[in-house]
């Protein structure tokens, strides 16, 4: 006799996009785990044939509100890259400007808005807000100096006008950087609380073996607005490092029937990791100052194998980002050269990538002689991400089978948002469903 | 191992009158004009306190059944199970506001609307057959009847809260009606367009957005879509004029209002086709 369950979340609650989660359950053996992701598909590989290279950077950014400046940055790269153009070290350093501010904008929405409520047992953040005041509004301050920041150098915190293939139409003037750099001091005093309360934080001690896979920039930086080689491996072991030009070689799409995203594999591996815990695993070391200090007074172990603390190394990333636009602003020359560079239209075929909040995001466009995009790949971090998630909710349910159906429900969407998936994103990508039965 | 997480504690509910209560809903979108509610970092815990926070996924897990006082309505509508959706949440719902260009004009995603959509389906999805998709993105407008609609790619959050302000309080939200340019003159820009020979949208485009591009030396690129009596035909002449290919122009035209009718008319134009324009 077949003793069943099932667990059915059929609309996913703080993340970005609309998924459902299916979890089939028969004699104690997890029979079938799906995140479904029923967002409807877009198309926008399909109507970016045709559309100008450097129209890329504003379309592509209307596939997420919450990362566009991942997108319009992976597009810019994309484009240059075929092109066979660099940018400036200004217009680099203005690029990872209006990078910290989305990840200190996206990591303070996702640690206080959507995951801490479900640490500290609330709904959401506002009915926390009633116990826990101070604490929601530190977030919100926090998430209100990276869209400063974004509208610093972006000119729009959701969706910036500023940047293009090349550079920027302009560079902020020094008066506008001045204000943004102020509320910066407040920030990296908010950012360490912010780490402190989250790794003081009683988390599900779980432990999995990951592949990890995040960009790695040949200037040796923590991995942010560009990067033309890749990292993968379990973060013991030495990574193996590959162009990023190889990277249709190595990850193979498949198209599965319950989900509008396409899965992400990579060749050999299977099932991978990226985003804050990969970042950390393979170049954690490459942190400095404040946020390599904290995370060494408090314990952070590299890598981190435990899905749930992901939101310490999002914390710690915060910490960075801030710490990093101080620097930039406090470096920024005082002759910073053209805002743009040239790049003329014509032929090529270009990949480009950028570490989005949640994850490695990779473009490519293949470009004819009229510098139309004949052809155009992208393969967002939540695709990548899906099939690790649903081989977490499969371990994970498998060691709580003795919880009931609305707790190990409760705890399934947790381990969802561990990944902080970005479902408008993957889409080209969620449904929780528990089925015991 | 277990958590040591707690029930969710009780909601601040009791001992006021009741709130109105809000709903968040998603159709095809990218999240951005929602988000740009949470983004109203410094009033958003009253505005928390003023409404019930009823339905609204993106921020929380709690569901608190219909009828709704006010539906904010982000996103167009692509599918069959879409445009039943929205005909059941225009019924729970007192007051219907869209927010964004999808929502009010079909997104960005209505460039199918002039494509095939099977042959746009094959060149993402190897299996197309899984996908239940309808042939033209369309705004809400299209399905049931909205008391306001707010323009933008994304929405002007400041309009936001005007627009939730305005309805709890029973009146008309004040929308700006009036072009781009007149929020460049008001911001004292100099006129891009007239001084550098920069492609701007901005005559024919509504204001909202407080003339952003042209104050970082940048063309309007029609965000917030055709106003009133935009004259796109003239403005598009004036771009053939100045050197712009008819492609250029018509791209210009066909990007997040694509199916707003002023812009989908004079894209068509530029394509040589007779004006075919949506609901």
């Amino acid at each position: 006799m077949t003793r069943a369950r099932s667990l059915d979340v059929p609309v996913l609650a703080r993340v970005e996009g609309e998924g459902a989660m299916h979890v089939r359950i028969r004699d104690g053996k997890v029979d079938d785990v799906r995140l479904q992701i029923y967002e409807p598909p877009r198309f926008f590989e399909g109507f970016l044939r045709g559309r100008d290279a450097a129209e890329a950077p504003d379309i592509t950014a209307r596939i997420c509100g919450i990362c566009p400046v991942a997108y319009q940055a992976a597009a810019c790269n994309a484009v240059e890259a075929a092109r066979g153009e660099t940018v400036t070290d200004a217009i680099r350093a203005m690029r990872r400007l209006l990078y910290c501010g989305e990840w200190i904008e996206s990591h303070a929405l996702h640690i206080y808005l959507l995951h801490a409520p479900d640490f500290l047992g609330y709904p959401d953040a506002l009915s926390m807000a009633a116990d826990h005041r101070e604490l929601v509004q530190q977030g919100l301050r926090l998430k209100k100096t990276g869209n400063e920041l974004m509208e610093l150098a972006g000119g729009r915190a959701v969706h910036p006008v500023n940047i293009k293939v090349g550079g920027f139409y302009r560079f902020p003037t020094p008066s506008e950087m001045a204000r943004a750099r102020a509320s910066l001091d407040q920030a990296a005093a908010d950012a360490e609380a912010t780490l402190r309360a989250v790794a003081a934080l009683a988390l599900p001690d779980v432990r999995m073996d990951y592949h990890f896979v995040a960009l790695d920039p040949e200037n040796g930086d923590y991995p942010l607005e560009d990067g033309r080689f890749v990292l993968s491996g379990d973060g013991v072991g030495d990574p193996d490092r590959f162009a990023l030009d190889l990277f249709d070689e190595r990850v193979v799409e498949l198209h599965v029937e319950h989900s509008n995203a396409l899965h992400a594999r990579l060749h050999g591996v299977g099932s991978y990791v990226v985003g804050p815990l990969a970042r950390w695993a393979l170049v954690g070391d490459r942190m400095t100052g404040r946020a390599a200090a904290l995370a060494a007074e408090l314990d952070v172990e590299r890598p981190v194998r435990n899905p749930f603390a992901s939101i310490v190394v999002r914390a710690l990333e915060v910490v960075f980002a801030v710490e990093e636009a101080q620097r930039l602003l406090d470096t920024w020359p005082g002759d910073p050269g053209p805002s743009g560079v040239d790049v003329p239209r014509g032929p090529g075929v270009g990949y480009g990538a950028s570490e989005a909040p949640r994850g490695l995001l990779v473009h490519r466009y293949r470009l004819d002689d009229d510098g139309l995009i004949r052809d155009a790949r992208i393969i967002p971090p939540t695709s990548q991400n899906q099939a690790q998630i649903e081989a977490d909710l499969r371990a994970f349910v498998e060691d709580h089978l003795d919880l009931d159906d609305a707790e190990l429900t409760r705890q399934c969407e947790v381990a969802i948002r561990n990944y902080d998936p970005c479902i408008s994103c993957a889409t080209h990508f969620l449904r929780l469903h528990v089925d015991r039965g | 191992m277990t958590t040591t997480t707690r029930e969710p504690t009780r909601r601040r509910t009791a001992r006021r009158p009741r709130r109105p209560k809000l709903a968040v809903w998603k159709f095809a979108s990218c999240d951005g004009c929602q988000l740009s509610l949470l983004d109203c970092e410094d009033e958003l815990l009253d505005v928390a306190e003023a409404v019930q926070v009823a339905y609204f996924p993106e921020a929380t897990r709690a569901v608190v059944r219909g009828p709704y006082d006010l539906s904010l309505v982000e996103g167009s509508i692509t599918t069959p199970h879409d445009a039943e959706r929205i005909q059941q949440i225009r019924r729970s719902s007192k007051r219907l506001i869209t927010i964004g260009a999808c929502a009010t004009a079909g997104g960005i995603q209505a460039l199918r609307n002039t494509r095939d959509v099977a042959q746009l389906a094959s060149v993402v999805y190897a299996r197309p057959d899984y996908l239940d998709v309808l042939e033209r993105s369309t705004p809400i407008r299209a399905h049931v009847t909205v008391e306001a609609e707010l323009r933008g790619c994304p929405v002007d959050k400041g309009m936001l809260l005007e627009a939730v302000a305005a309805v709890l309080h029973d009146r008309k939200p004040r929308i700006p009606l009036s072009s781009v340019c007149s929020e460049c003159k008001r911001r004292g820009t100099v006129c891009i367009a007239v001084a550098h020979g920069t492609p701007c949208l901005g005559p024919v485009t509504q204001a909202g957005c407080g003339a952003l591009c042209p104050a970082y030396d940048r063309g309007c690129f029609g965000c917030f879509g055709p106003y009133g009596s935009a004259n796109t035909a003239a403005l598009a002449d004036h771009l053939r004029a100045q050197g712009m290919p008819a492609d250029e122009v018509e791209r210009l035209f066909a990007t997040f209002n694509a199916a707003a009718p002023a812009f989908e008319a004079e894209a068509a134009r530029q394509r040589g086709e007779s004006a075919e324009v949506s609901p």
